[in-house]
C-alpha cells in the first residue's frame, strides 16, 4: 500500500525531528496538556467522588452533573474556551495551550468522579460496620478501608480519562495549539496524507501507551487480596467509562 | 392477470411521463441545476451567494456547497464534477494550477494565461472583476514602530525574530511563505497555522502569539483595527482579480444565457464594493446571504 510506504518515509525523514514542528516537540506538548488536564481532573473529581461515595448522599446528582462533561461536543468546548481563556488570562493566552487545557478538563472529570463514587459505594457494608464497631473514625474508614478497596476502579477511571483526553487533545490544533493534532489538521489542509496519518498513528500509540502504563501501575499498586473484584460493580463502572 | 395489468397501467404511464420530463434542461425551458462551491473564508461566502442568488433569480436551481476547505480541496472538487463553479482569483489560481506559469500585474495577461492553463482541465474562467483580493502581510502598529516596518523589504533583516501566522497552506504557496523567501529573502522564526485570514489570525496578532499575519487586502479589519499593511514593494502579489471558474461540461448544457447572467456581476464588483461587503459580514456580523441580496438589489442585478 503506497500510503503505508509514504508514512514510513515520513517517519524516516530526519527533517521531521527538527525545528518547531518536530515529532518530539509535538509529543511533549500533547503529553503536557493531556497530563495537566487529567491531573486537574484527579485533584477535583477524586476527593469529591470519594467523599460522596463515603457519605452516600448526592452521589447520583454529582455523577449526572459530571456527565455533562461527556455530552459537550469537544469541538464546541474548545471553541467556547477561546473567549473564556482570553477573558480570564488576557488575549495573549486566548489561543493555544489554555483554551485546549480548559476544554479538556470537563472530559477528564466524569470517569474519575463516577468511578470513585461507585467504587466507594461498593465497598462491602459489613467491613465498614465492623470498622465502626472497632471505633475507627469516619476519615479513617475513608482513608484506610474504602480508598484501598476502591483503588482498582479509581485507577480504571483515571485510565479512561487519560485515554479520552489524549485522543481529544488533537482538537487543540484548531485553536493554534501544537500537539499531535497539528499533524492531523495541517495534513488535512495541505492534503499531505502521510503527515495526517503519521499524526493519527502517533495519537493512537500515545493513547495505547497511557492505557498500558496505567494497567501496569494498577497491577503494581493494588494488593493481590483486593484484586478479584465483584463482577457486577466492575461492569457498572466500566460500562459507564 | 387482468386486474394486475389495470393496476399497473397508471404506474407505467407515470413512469413514461417522468422519464420524458427528466433530464436537465431538456423540457419546458428548465434551467440545468448547478452546484456552486466556495473555499473557507468569509469573502468566499459572499461571492458564492452573489453568484447563487443571481442565478436563482433567473430560474437556475442552485445547490450551495460553501466553506469546503482550502483550494487544495475545492479545485479538485471542481475538476471531478462535485461542484460546477466557484469564485477564484486570477493570479493565485494560475500559480496553483500551473506552478511554472508566470502571472502578471496586468489582469488581462493573467486571465489569458489562466485560461490557457485551465483549458486542458475542462474549466473556463469567465469575466474578471476590477475587485482585487491579494495576500496582505500585516503587523500591529506597535510592531511596525518597533522594527520600523513600512514595506515587506523592511522585514528581511528582522524576520528571523518574528513569527508568521496564516492559513496552513502558506508554507507551500508561492504568494505566501515561499515567495517571501525567494523574492524578499524573508525567513521567519516560526510559522503558526491558524485560519484563512479570519478571526483566529486577527486574535493571534492582537494577542501577540504571532508578529506578522496574513490577511486579505479586501479585509476591512486591517483599517478598522489600525493594523499596518506592509507594502508589497517587490510586487510578489500579482493581479488577483475575482473571477468565477466553471466546468465546461456545465457550460455546454447551460448555454449563453448563463454566461451573460454571471458576467453581469463583474463590471460592478470593485475592490471598494467587495471590501464594504466584507466589513458587513466580518465586523457587523451580518449574514452573507443578506449582504449579497442587498448588494445585488442595489446594483439593479436582481429585483
Amino acid at each position: 500500500m503506497t500510503l503505508f510506504g509514504d508514512v514510513a518515509r515520513w517517519f524516516a525523514d530526519p527533517a521531521h525531528y527538527q525545528g518547531s514542528d518536530a515529532v518530539q516537540t509535538r509529543i511533549f506538548e500533547h503529553v503536557a496538556v493531556s497530563g495537566l488536564a487529567v491531573l486537574v481532573g484527579v485533584l477535583v473529581a477524586l476527593p469529591i467522588g470519594l467523599y460522596l461515595g463515603h457519605t452516600g448522599r448526592f452521589g447520583l446528582v454529582a455523577v449526572n452533573v459530571a456527565n455533562i462533561g461527556r455530552a459537550i461536543p469537544s469541538l464546541a468546548a474548545v471553541a467556547l474556551a477561546i473567549p473564556i481563556a482570553g477573558t480570564l488570562l488576557g488575549v495573549e493566552n486566548g489561543l493555544g495551550f489554555w483554551p485546549t487545557f480548559f476544554a479538556l478538563i470537563p472530559l477528564a472529570l466524569p470517569p474519575i468522579l463516577t468511578n470513585a463514587y461507585v467504587a466507594v459505594r461498593d465497598v462491602d457494608r459489613d467491613v465498614i460496620e465492623a470498622a465502626r464497631g472497632m471505633g475507627v473514625s469516619e476519615s479513617g474508614i475513608l482513608g484506610r478501608i474504602e480508598l484501598p478497596l476502591a483503588m482498582p476502579l479509581v485507577l480504571a477511571g483515571m485510565r479512561t480519562a487519560a485515554v479520552n483526553v489524549i485522543a481529544t487533545a488533537t482538537l487543540g490544533a484548531l485553536v493554534a495549539f501544537g500537539g499531535l493534532g497539528r499533524y492531523i489538521v495541517d495534513g488535512l489542509a495541505l492534503r499531505e496524507y502521510d503527515r495526517l496519518f503519521a499524526g493519527a498513528l502517533l495519537v493512537a500509540l500515545l493513547a495505547i501507551a497511557a492505557e498500558l502504563a496505567f494497567s501496569a501501575f494498577e497491577r503494581a499498586a493494588i494488593s493481590p487480596g483486593i484484586r478479584p473484584r465483584s463482577e457486577r460493580s466492575e461492569d457498572v463502572a466500566r460500562s459507564g467509562g | 392477470m387482468r386486474p394486475a395489468i389495470r393496476v399497473a397501467i397508471p404506474f407505467i404511464v407515470a413512469a413514461l411521463v417522468a422519464s420524458a420530463c427528466g433530464g436537465a434542461g431538456t423540457s419546458g425551458g428548465a434551467k440545468p441545476a448547478i452546484t456552486i462551491g466556495s473555499t473557507n473564508f468569509s469573502e468566499q461566502l459572499v461571492l458564492g451567494e452573489l453568484y447563487s442568488q443571481i442565478l436563482e433569480a433567473n430560474g437556475y436551481p442552485v445547490t450551495r456547497k460553501f466553506n469546503l476547505g482550502s483550494r487544495e480541496i475545492v479545485f479538485p472538487a471542481l475538476q471531478s464534477g462535485q461542484i460546477d463553479m466557484e469564485a477564484d482569483y486570477l493570479a493565485t489560481l494560475l500559480a496553483f494550477v500551473d506552478k511554472t506559469a508566470t502571472g502578471s500585474t496586468d489582469p488581462k495577461v493573467t486571465a489569458a494565461a489562466l485560461q490557457k492553463a485551465l483549458t486542458p482541465k475542462g474549466v473556463t474562467v469567465l469575466d474578471y472583476a476590477p475587485a482585487v483580493d491579494q495576500n496582505g502581510f500585516v503587523v500591529t502598529k506597535a510592531t511596525a514602530d518597533k522594527y520600523k516596518l513600512a514595506k515587506l523589504s523592511d522585514l528581511a533583516p528582522v524576520a528571523s525574530q518574528l513569527v508568521l501566522g496564516g492559513p496552513a497552506e502558506c508554507p507551500n504557496r508561492e504568494f505566501c511563505a515561499l515567495g517571501l523567501k525567494s523574492k524578499y529573502g524573508i525567513t521567519f522564526k516560526e510559522f503558526k497555522a491558524l485560519d484563512t485570514g479570519g478571526p483566529l489570525t486577527v486574535q493571534a496578532l492582537v494577542g501577540g502569539q504571532i508578529d506578522v499575519a496574513l490577511l486579505f487586502t479586501s479585509d476591512a479589519t486591517v483599517a478598522l483595527r489600525g493594523f499596518v499593511l506592509l507594502e508589497d514593494d517587490k510586487q510578489l502579489q500579482l493581479s488577483d482579480n475575482v473571477a468565477p471558474v466553471v466546468r465546461n461540461e456545465y457550460l455546454t448544457k447551460a448555454g449563453d444565457d448563463f454566461k451573460k447572467i454571471v458576467n453581469s456581476i463583474a463590471p460592478k464588483l470593485t475592490t471598494a464594493e467587495l471590501t464594504s461587503m466584507n466589513k458587513l459580514v466580518e465586523v457587523d456580523k451580518k449574514d452573507p446571504k443578506d449582504v449579497a441580496k442587498e448588494w445585488l438589489n442595489k446594483q439593479g442585478l436582481i429585483k
